[in-house]
């Protein structure tokens, strides 16, 4: 599919749905690409739908087969191990579970319940929830078309539902809009501790809830000056039938013309009260006339002005009797309208003085939707659990600006979907991040630094046929191989362009993103570990090495051998697959190995050089209580790199925990992987062995897939070790984890950020070269 | 607004009162202060304290006539008149003659022009103003005549008889130099909250011709047992004055001199009136208000019975409640269904409910359960008052009171 073609498909539906002659006759002509959109039906369970006034919200609760490299040691007892690899490489099946959200018109809520109901293989389902306005009125079709019970559910205790949920599951869930800022949308941090919170939603009326806990929420109030007032009223004012069509009147209007301004009644600010001469004084003041016309902009601004400062009057009001300080926004009438996310934003601004935020969510639209569907699937308890938002299949976040992008402004007459993929592990914070509530794991928001963006879209695109022809390589048995890798190039690819067009579409845009949604895409076809092979070799020949490594170490002085560790420990990591000048160096020169790796480092003094810190400490300081390492790559980095450090460690009398990741990413070292690395070197050395029989060397997993590191995603079972240890030292080494990802990062005991820039951008940025090195070496301030 | 400035004479003679007027702890200029008038402690009945060494004082310092008020808002000039009954003959003689005939023109007339008013109804009979006996007039045209008074003004020689004019309200500055170059008139201008405040507590201190200014809706969500009861507002503090003109003013009142605005809304009389000649194409504000008063609101907006089909238990909402304000009007055929009396009274209905609305919050926040609606929205509109009354009553569970003057205050 050639980039934007998707669109075309979406496009050509919608065109179908127009030219069926109007509202209310369903048009079952329209071709839909359907796998595209209802994706996975055939395992789909647990129905809900949530029917607004325009928007039909679909949800389902299926699984996902896909497969999934496992690794297993061979017995080599007895054997001849010197030719044969290291361990056996196995793909399996796995199935997972996955929320699929699906958003489309009304119009075709008939061809979309046709679809469904031939596509639905499994029918252990007997009803479905439906909740939201519309649920009533499609009541008989529902239950006609499917055969399923309709089931209703409360509207409100949905949307709290839903909104607790992507609060809590999805980063970057939360943004605050400014219009005249380069970037529109400023994504918040996810605040561990979500509650209490206001939640104000716009549809019709006003619904003022203060949400206190999961179960807990209150009706405090609410007005009826809302969107039916803005969508009723201004219909009759303008003759203007669509909500839309008034959106785009108010955006060209001047309200000036209708309302009576501070300046008219004062002939210029009321400076007594510092109220500015530009405040309106009364709304529609200037149209008490009955010889005057006004034009339908200028009428529909004021009542856009008029309407959003009210509501945004009286959110500041209820916040400040209630105590709270975060308010989000939605309802159809924000639903990613900039224009009266704008306004809101700005009345929120004026009458708290600045000391409340208007906060918007960018799954909005679904909460009525994932309420509906978790009320249905208690039983599966989805709040017991992780879950991730699956970049692959999900739409994001479309501007509905008629400036910014004038193809999305027919949005609502397109599908949107949005997939959740359940972790197997749940995720928390790391417990040693100094304050969780403004930790950023991501060291450039590429929403923000256009060159930066164009960078790396850019470097993105250019890896992607290496990318593409590695992961057809990986399966060389598999037939279709060259055919899903093509798929996945065409997907990502397009992925790529959105991104181009809207950075936000997914959150704060990051070089983190860019490599999740590549993995998250390798995975949609079914190419788990497209670096299988070439870590099982890697890590093959880095063991041969490992013990005269630890030979050349133990024979060097104290001082000598711990520059030399943290030398090889950095060598190690020049191995990463991920950096484009090294796997061209990896590809053309098979023979490059530690010592060439260490003669292309940097000398010291370092870009970022605290080594001398560290080694004081090292000398005067009492050993750490526990070290917490994440480790990078597989192969040299790992054996070479960080065990031998590990090893010295342990010899201080410092307990280890090995972090790798749960699943593969790039060359990264999986945790799988690293239980059957150290069980090979533990074979070897006695000071491994011994600790990790004492459980003074323990190996845990991250809880993630990704080549960076997010502290406040981390698997619980980590967090709890870290805790029960006292670990007094954070160890992050890697470009990902280091430098794009905490290379900032806080934490409340001394951490070691170590990396080799691989990448002369991002070296030239940082006012080094490539191969610079980065030694950071933090203590938390007393 | 605030009417009860002793005319002119006032800023000539500004120290005419022993102790400065503190002011309010909002920071202003005392520059106003200083003119506070002796009509505000001097008349009330309660403030028999006053020495008849300072009685003597304000005899001798008492400014010239005429003695005029206004309050210039952006839709409304609202003209208080002092007219003396206790003119001497020795007074009458001196007595200049473009002043006679002012006050001639004045009080044997009601209306002025084709827009100005006199609302004899509010008249106060036998004042004493001063330690002079009158009657006090209130007087209102558009303040889009504004242009034409300050010609007649120049016409009739205004200037020849003092050179300030007390002012208040948004217009005080606005037309300030047009007082100036066209009227040759200088205008003392007032600020425009002291002024409210001291004319509400002024008002309900002198009684309305014998009886109660302050009132109370009792019984307000019983339409059949609601009746208009007096209410006794010697003790007011504290108090919230929402002021309801063309927008909204609310203020929050510990004493006479210690207040602050709380907040204000441009959802306000005049919102009432622009919208209702967009909807309906009437002129007047009295005429919206009767259309309003022949309407059926119910038919424009959306209850919560419309959506739920009762109650919304769920949140304690009743039925009747308004969901959604024009919420019907988001379909083509309800929107041809209804008459132009409908609309405008939903307007009536949506503008009310909202200033009760911020009115109740901030009465909370602020935890003053006594609420003083005034302002010219509500002359002549008992549906808005007993509508407000209503709201604050019904949503506060009976904590919160809404208390209207007979005067509006203007």
């Amino acid at each position: 599919m050639r980039p934007g073609e998707e669109w075309v498909a979406f496009k050509m539906a919608e065109r179908g749905g127009r030219g069926s002659g109007g509202h209310g006759s369903l048009d079952k002509s329209i071709t839909l690409p359907p796998d595209e959109i209802f994706r996975n039906l055939e395992n789909a369970k647990r129905f809900a739908i949530d029917i607004g006034g325009s928007l039909t919200k679909l949800a389902y609760y299926s699984t996902v087969q896909h497969k999934v490299a496992r690794v297993r040691s061979f017995d080599h007892s007895g054997k001849d191990i010197e030719n044969e690899p290291l361990y056996e490489i196995s793909v399996q099946e796995e199935i997972t579970a996955r929320l699929h959200f699906i958003k489309f018109e009304n119009t075709y809520i008939e061809t979309c319940l046709d679809f469904i109901k031939d596509h639905l293989v499994n029918t252990e389902t007997k009803v479905i929830k439906a909740t939201g306005g519309g649920a009533y009125k499609f009541k008989d079709l529902i239950e006609k078309k499917l055969g399923l019970k309709v089931d209703k559910e409360d509207v409100m205790t949905c949307l709290i539902k839903g909104c607790n949920f992507v609060l809590r599951n999805i980063p970057h869930e939360v943004f605050a809009y400014q219009k005249d800022s380069d970037t529109e949308f400023r994504f918040q941090t996810n605040h561990p501790n979500i509650f209490p919170y206001l939640l104000v939603n716009i549809g019709s009326g006003v619904s003022i809830v203060k949400v206190e806990t999961e179960d807990k929420f209150e009706w405090i109030g609410g007005s009826s000056i809302g969107g039916g007032t803005f969508w009723g009223l201004g219909a009759l004012l303008t003759k203007t039938k669509k909500f839309d069509e008034l959106l785009q009147l108010a955006s060209k209007g001047q309200h000036t013309n209708v309302d009576m301004l501070v300046k008219d009644v004062y002939g210029g600010a009321y400076q007594t009260l510092g109220l500015s001469g530009n405040l309106i004084a009364s709304s529609f003041g200037k149209s008490t006339t009955a010889d005057k016309e006004f034009s339908k902009e200028d009428m529909a601004k004021s009542l856009l002005h008029m309407i959003s400062n009210d509501i945004g009057q009286l959110a500041c009001l209820y916040a400040k009797l209630h105590n709270l300080d975060k308010i989000y926004f939605g309802g159809f009438f924000i639903r990613g309208h900039p224009v009266t996310m704008r306004t809101i934003t700005y009345s929120i601004n004026f009458f708290s003085k600045g000391e409340v935020q208007a906060l918007f969510l960018r799954h909005e639209g679904y909460l009525g939707a994932i309420g509906a569907f978790l009320k249905g699937a208690e039983q599966d308890n989805p709040n017991q659990y992780s879950w991730g938002e699956n970049y692959a299949g999900s739409s994001g976040l479309m501007s509905t600006s008629p400036d910014v992008y004038p193809m999305q402004r027919t949005r609502s007459g397109t599908f949107d979907m949005l997939e959740m993929d359940r972790l197997e592990r749940p995720l928390v914070n790391l417990p040693l991040l100094k304050d969780p509530s403004t930790y950023i794991p991501d060291t450039v928001d590429l929403t923000d630094d256009a060159m930066a963006r164009k960078y790396w879209l850019t470097c993105f695109e250019e890896a992607l046929d290496g990318v593409a022809k590695r992961a057809a390589a990986s399966q060389p048995d598999s037939i279709d191989a060259l055919e899903r890798a093509e798929k996945f190039r065409q997907k990502y690819w397009n992925k790529l362009q959105t991104l181009r067009q809207q950075p936000f579409a997914y959150g704060t845009l990051t070089v983190r993103s860019l490599l999740d949604t590549r993995e998250h895409c390798l995975n949609e076809f079914n190419f788990p570990d497209p670096y299988s092979k070439v870590k099982q070799k890697e890590n093959g020949i880095a063991l041969k090495c490992f013990q005269s490594v630890i030979e050349s170490l133990d024979s060097l002085g104290w001082e000598e051998r711990q520059f030399a560790l943290v030398k090889g420990l950095l060598a190690g990591n020049v191995f990463d697959w991920g950096a484009k000048a090294v796997s061209d160096v990896l590809e053309s020169e098979p023979q490059f190995g530690f010592e060439e790796a260490k003669s292309k480092l940097q000398e010291r003094p370092w870009l970022e050089d605290s080594y001398s810190q560290w080694l004081e400490r090292l000398k005067e300081g009492p050993p750490h209580k526990c070290a917490l390492i994440f480790a990078d790559n597989s192969g040299i980095d790992i054996i070479l790199g960080v065990f031998p450090f590990v090893r010295e460690l342990l010899s201080r009398g410092t307990e280890v925990i090995l972090a790798c990741n749960s699943g593969p990413a790039l060359n990264d070292v999986t945790y799988s992987e690293s239980l059957i690395v150290t069980e090979r070197i533990a074979a070897m050395d006695p000071v491994i062995q011994s600790a990790l029989r004492e459980e003074k060397l323990l190996l845990v997993q991250t809880g993630s897939s990704s080549p960076c590191l997010d502290l406040s995603r981390l698997d619980k079972g980590l967090a709890v070790l870290v805790r029960e240890r006292k670990t007094d030292l954070v160890i992050i080494e890697g470009m990902g984890r280091a430098i794009h990802t905490n290379y900032y990062a806080a934490l409340k005991c001394e951490s070691l950020k170590l990396a080799v820039i691989k990448n002369s951008w991002l070296a030239d940025r940082l006012g080094g070269k490539i191969f610079s090195v980065i030694f950071k070496y933090e203590v938390p301030c007393k | 607004m605030e009417p009860l400035r002793n005319g002119g004479g006032a800023e000539e003679k500004p120290r005419r009162r022993g102790t400065p007027d503190p002011g309010p702890p909002r920071r202003r200029s005392s520059g106003a202060a200083g003119v506070d008038s002796a009509a505000g402690p001097q008349p009330r009945e309660r403030g028999g304290s006053v020495s008849r060494q300072r009685r003597d004082s304000v005899r001798k310092n008492r400014p010239l006539f005429p003695w005029f008020g206004l309050d210039i808002g952006g839709t409304l000039v609202k003209l208080v008149y002092f007219e003396p009954k206790d003119i001497t003959a020795e007074e009458e003689e001196e007595e200049v003659e473009n002043l006679k005939s002012i006050r001639k023109y004045l009080t044997s007339n009601v209306a002025y022009g084709s827009t100005g008013i006199r609302d004899v109804h509010l008249e106060l009979k036998d004042l004493t103003l001063c330690g002079r006996k009158g009657n006090l007039h209130f007087i209102r045209f558009p303040t889009h005549d504004m242009p034409a008074f300050i010609q007649m003004g120049s016409e009739k020689h205004f200037s020849s008889l003092h050179t300030t004019l007390c002012a208040t309200g948004g217009g005080a500055y606005k037309f300030e130099q047009d007082f100036r170059t066209v009227g040759d008139l200088q205008l003392c201008k007032l600020d425009e909250l002291d002024c409210l405040i001291k004319g509400v507590l002024y008002i309900d201190s002198v009684g309305f011709n014998g009886h109660s200014e302050c009132y109370y809706f009792e019984n307000p969500t019983d339409a059949e047992r609601c009746q208009k009861l007096p209410f006794n507002l010697e003790n007011p503090y504290p108090l919230l004055l929402v002021n309801i003109g063309s927008g909204v003013s609310i203020l929050a009142v510990y004493s006479k001199e210690n207040y602050k605005r709380v907040t204000g809304t441009s959802l306000g009389g005049g919102t009432f009136f622009g919208l209702c000649c967009l909807l309906t194409g009437c002129s007047t504000f009295e005429e919206a208000l009767e259309m309003a008063s022949h309407g059926d609101s119910t038919k424009v907006d959306k209850l919560v019975r419309d959506i739920y089909g009762g109650d919304y238990e769920r949140f304690g909402l009743p039925g009747w409640a308004v969901a959604s304000s024009f919420g019907n009007m988001m379909s083509k055929e309800k929107r041809e269904s209804v008459s132009k009396e409908d609309l405008a009274k939903a307007t009536l209905i949506t503008i009310t409910n909202n200033i009760g609305s911020i009115a109740r919050m901030c009465a909370l926040n602020e935890n003053i359960n006594r609420v003083v609606f005034v302002g010219n929205f509500l002359r002549i509109n008992t549906i808005s008052m007993r509508l407000l009354a209503y709201a604050l009553d019904y949503w506060s569970k009976g904590q919160l009171k809404a208390l209207f003057l007979e005067h509006e205050v203007k």
